[in-house]
């Protein structure tokens, strides 16, 4: 169909456009960026020049196997980032607790690295393991293969295009200073072409599937890329400067333009780190327990609770600004009611082990997955919580907000991503199994007592900040400077770098497992508990399976 | 497709649906779950009938309790100032060296301006009021423009250097070395005999010469003996403590491009209550100097009248 001519035409013209670009940009961070483009399209013709024919996987695949290609890339991707995405975080963390780690540059500065971290964890790991996760469920309960196998590549190249223009735009100072939706009108753009593409890949393959119904995770996954498109496109209508510039100003201005972002940010918690991964956990719960999901019937009602709760969400994030009262009340009360919903998911992930409890004991990957559950329990209680106004008068602008993410972030989204990649590798990769599953054990251990010290001593911090702030002597006057508060904060700082620190050695500890993993190795160790796996039921339907028949 | 069939670990009945594997049973929702979903339902409408809620044409429901949080941040300033309103009258009224001879209005002003200080010094001073290089120490009695308070009260009234004010304190030294009133080895001399006259630095050939340019270029500012001159804000040079650093690098610095240290004009950034508030506090944090000896004329009368 696209001859090897054709496509190196297309990166030729590509390459021309970007370097063109980059010679006529305004500013210097939009004429690095074009040159990134520009080194990403010498990439792609070399590799079309070079004869690797995709052709060959794309046009005339094996149908009898599912398309894991893409799957296994986003699978190392996810690994890779997540360690980027640690280590930023454990920096600043440093940062924080001693300032002269901002090394005097501005491209050290704790500002430019804080969108890095935060953008590395949220979008290029957690984004990366969404992408990988569902194109492996879809394929698994639609029992089909990828619709579009030339667009998934697309999408996963393009993704980690965006990444690298997002991370290298936040370290130049390119940024729309919008919090999590930082990256500039022409990245924006470029997502939004990338995420299109996944729309249509997702749901091809759900339109081809051979299953009768759609599967809850699919539900799920689905209700997550179509909002995320939407609040993207909303929350990036700019207009730019200049079209070969790296600048844009917002179409919403003020306090519309507040609500606007936090709408967006509110419900990238809520679709991209909460609808997404409850997709995960609804496939590869059931999966790795060998167990029924709980109730069919609670899966349907929180589905639809939460995806029309949700939504309304955000201005809770505007409580006592110039926001008007009334929509600060709907904030407040949409996310109270959130609470049970929310909950429904950690009910149906956790109820699923009733007659398989044991294997909390026995099975290291069971136990972080009951973990990441409880951990998602944890803050989709405290979340409410911190939207009712006057515990928000306390908690708000605090370090208890930071405790509150990282306890979903580390506890919630990391746990349930390592336990899927631990479930996936093997499988990916026909393994008899993991190099090590105790090794599964240490992460855990690494990585709880991690998200503890870190979620513990912020908490601490952010009530201690909180009362400092709103302490009145019996004058009438305020007691403390702000400074004073940084200085009682500075113990908590290091207990929360040190938590930090953990969570990382405990990924450091994955990246040995999936490693060796991949090289087939296998460590000698007492057996412990994992779930079955059959590569020959592991199979689309279209081919007729010896073992399907 | 639908195939039901009875899960052996629980005894509950499948729904029927199967993919890769994964089946649902069809237990029903949890009831402590779905009376506490009722429950934060029936929160949420009481809330909204309660507080402002439901958008209309050009405002909102007023909610039946009528807060809103505009009015609730005005009703807790009212009942503040009103608490501090005869106090704040005193103060008010009562000149600055008032405030200093009243103990319960010292104590007042202090707390009030310890508040204040924290609020709009300590980027500059210090949380200490400590200072740092280019900020003065206000705990010591080194004082570049006079340590009674109701000179304190003027330099904040007015500020340093504060273009648009036209009582700010002012003053400008030259820049010796840039503007080349004196070479550069004139410069270095003239530090030497500054480092000896603050015991820095032991008597030396540079230092005598530097005696000569400083009695020509420095005394009718710093005096003879670098002791400073308040008037223009002139500091001490004799008492090793310095505002921007006592090293040679630091002084040649100072003599070669001048210094030119500012600070805002208080008088027109804080109401006069707050001001007088702050000179009490820094007036009180250790290095505070008595009011100077009256003026003679205004001693004479009950002098005259006990002869």
């Amino acid at each position: 169909m696209v001859s090897a001519l054709s496509r190196s035409g297309l990166w030729l013209v590509s390459l021309l456009i970007a370097v063109a670009a980059c010679a006529a940009a305004v500013d210097t961070g939009f004429a690095i960026h074009m040159g990134i483009v520009a080194l990403a399209c010498i990439i792609g013709l070399i590799v079309t020049l070079r004869g690797v024919d995709l052709s060959k996987a794309i046009l005339a695949p094996d149908q009898g196997r599912y398309d894991d290609d893409v799957i296994r890339w986003g699978v190392i991707a996810t690994v890779f980032w997540g360690m980027a995405g640690f280590l930023a975080g454990l920096y600043i963390a440093l940062q924080l607790a001693l300032p002269v780690l901002n090394l005097g540059f501005e491209w050290t500065s704790f500002s430019r690295l804080r969108p890095l971290h935060t953008s590395a964890v949220i979008f290029a790991f957690g984004g990366n393991a969404l992408i990988a996760t569902s194109f492996y469920v879809v394929q698994r309960t639609c029992r089909a293969r990828l619709a579009f196998p030339g667009l998934a590549r697309f999408v996963f190249w393009g993704y980690q295009l965006f990444i690298v223009l997002a991370a290298t735009g936040y370290l130049l100072g390119i940024t729309q200073g919008k919090e999590y939706a930082e990256p500039e009108w022409y990245v924006d753009l470029w997502l939004t072409v990338v995420w299109v593409a996944y729309l249509a890949v997702f749901v091809g393959t759900i339109v081809k599937r051979t299953e009768p119904h759609i599967y809850v995770a699919n539900w799920f996954y689905l209700s997550f890329i179509v909002t995320v498109a939407m609040l993207h496109i909303v929350n990036n209508l700019n207009w730019p400067v200049s079209f070969v510039g790296s600048r844009s100003y917002p179409i919403f201005a003020g306090v519309q333009g507040a609500l606007v972002q936090w709408w967006y940010g509110h419900n990238a918690v809520g679709f991209f780190l909460t609808a997404g991964f409850l997709a995960m956990m609804y496939y590869f719960v059931p999966k790795q327990a060998e167990r029924p999901v709980f109730s069919y019937r609670l899966s349907i009602i929180h589905f639809w609770a939460l995806i029309f709760l949700y939504i309304w969400a955000g201005p809770h994030h505007l409580h006592y600004t110039a926001l008007p009262d009334w929509a600060q009340t709907l904030g407040m009360v949409f996310s109270v009611m959130l609470w049970m919903p929310s909950w429904g998911g950690m009910i149906n992930g956790l109820m699923t082990l009733n007659g398989a409890w044991d294997k909390v004991r026995t099975d290291p990957i069971i136990r972080m997955m009951v973990m990441a559950l409880a951990f998602y329990g944890m803050s989709t209680f405290e979340g409410p919580m911190m939207s009712i106004k006057s515990v928000n008068s306390l908690s708000h602008y605090t370090d208890w907000t930071i405790g509150h993410v990282h306890s979903g972030a580390l506890g919630w989204n990391g746990m349930i991503t390592f336990s899927a990649i631990y479930y996936l590798v093997p499988r990916l990769w026909n393994r008899q199994r993991l190099y090590s599953l105790r090794m599964v054990n240490w992460h855990f251990w690494l990585a709880t007592v991690g998200i503890v010290f870190y979620a513990a001593s912020m908490w601490v911090a952010g009530i201690t900040q909180g009362l400092m702030w709103r302490e009145y002597g019996a004058d009438g006057y305020l007691v403390n400077s702000f400074v004073e508060t940084v200085a009682a904060l500075k113990p908590m700082f290091f207990l929360r770098a040190f938590g930090g620190l953990l969570f990382l050695a405990g990924a450091a500890v994955m990246v040995v497992n999936v490693w060796r993993t991949i090289l087939g190795r296998s460590r000698e160790e007492a057996p412990m508990r994992d779930a079955a796996f059959d590569p020959e039921k592991d199979r689309p339907v279209v081919a007729v399976a010896p073992a399907a028949a | 497709m639908s195939n039901p069939k009875i899960d052996d670990a629980t005894g509950v009945e499948t729904v029927g649906h199967e993919w890769d594997g994964i089946e649902e049973l069809n237990n029903p929702l949890p009831r402590w779950w779905l009376w506490t979903f009722y429950i934060t339902i029936v929160f949420a409408i009481g809330y909204c009938v309660a507080y402002p809620a439901w958008p209309l044409i050009d405002k909102a429901t007023a909610g039946t309790l009528g807060w809103s949080s505009r009015g609730d941040l005005e009703n807790e300033m009212t009942a503040e100032t009103a608490r501090k309103a005869g106090l704040m009258a005193e103060l008010g009224n009562a000149s600055i060296e008032q405030i200093a001879a009243d103990p319960r209005l010292r104590r007042a002003a202090i707390d009030g301006g310890r508040a204040a200080f924290k609020v709009n010094c300590i980027q500059c001073h210090g949380n200490g009021a400590a200072g740092s290089a280019g900020y003065p120490n206000l705990n010591d009695d080194d004082w570049l423009w006079g340590g009674d308070v109701a000179t304190v009260h003027q330099t904040l009234v007015n500020g340093i250097r504060q273009p648009g004010d036209d009582a700010t304190r002012m003053s400008q030294m030259p820049a010796f070395g840039r503007d080349g009133i004196l070479n550069a080895a004139q410069v270095q001399d003239v530090v030497s005999h500054v480092r000896v006259l603050a015991g820095e630095e032991k008597p030396s050939a540079s230092a005598q010469r530097g005696a000569q340019i400083f009695t020509d270029n420095c005394t009718v500012c710093h005096g003879a003996a670098g002791e400073g001159n308040r008037t223009v804000g002139a500091p001490r040079l004799n008492d090793a403590i310095w505002l921007y650093g006592g090293s040679r690098a630091a002084i040649a610095q100072t003599v070669n491009n001048a210094r030119y240290g500012v600070m805002p004009s208080w008088g027109n950034r804080l109401d006069p209550v707050t001001v007088k508030m702050l000179a009490t506090y820094v007036h009180s944090l250790g290095g505070g100097e008595e009011a100077p000896a009256p003026a003679p004329q205004e001693a004479a009368p009950p002098a005259a009248a006990t002869n």
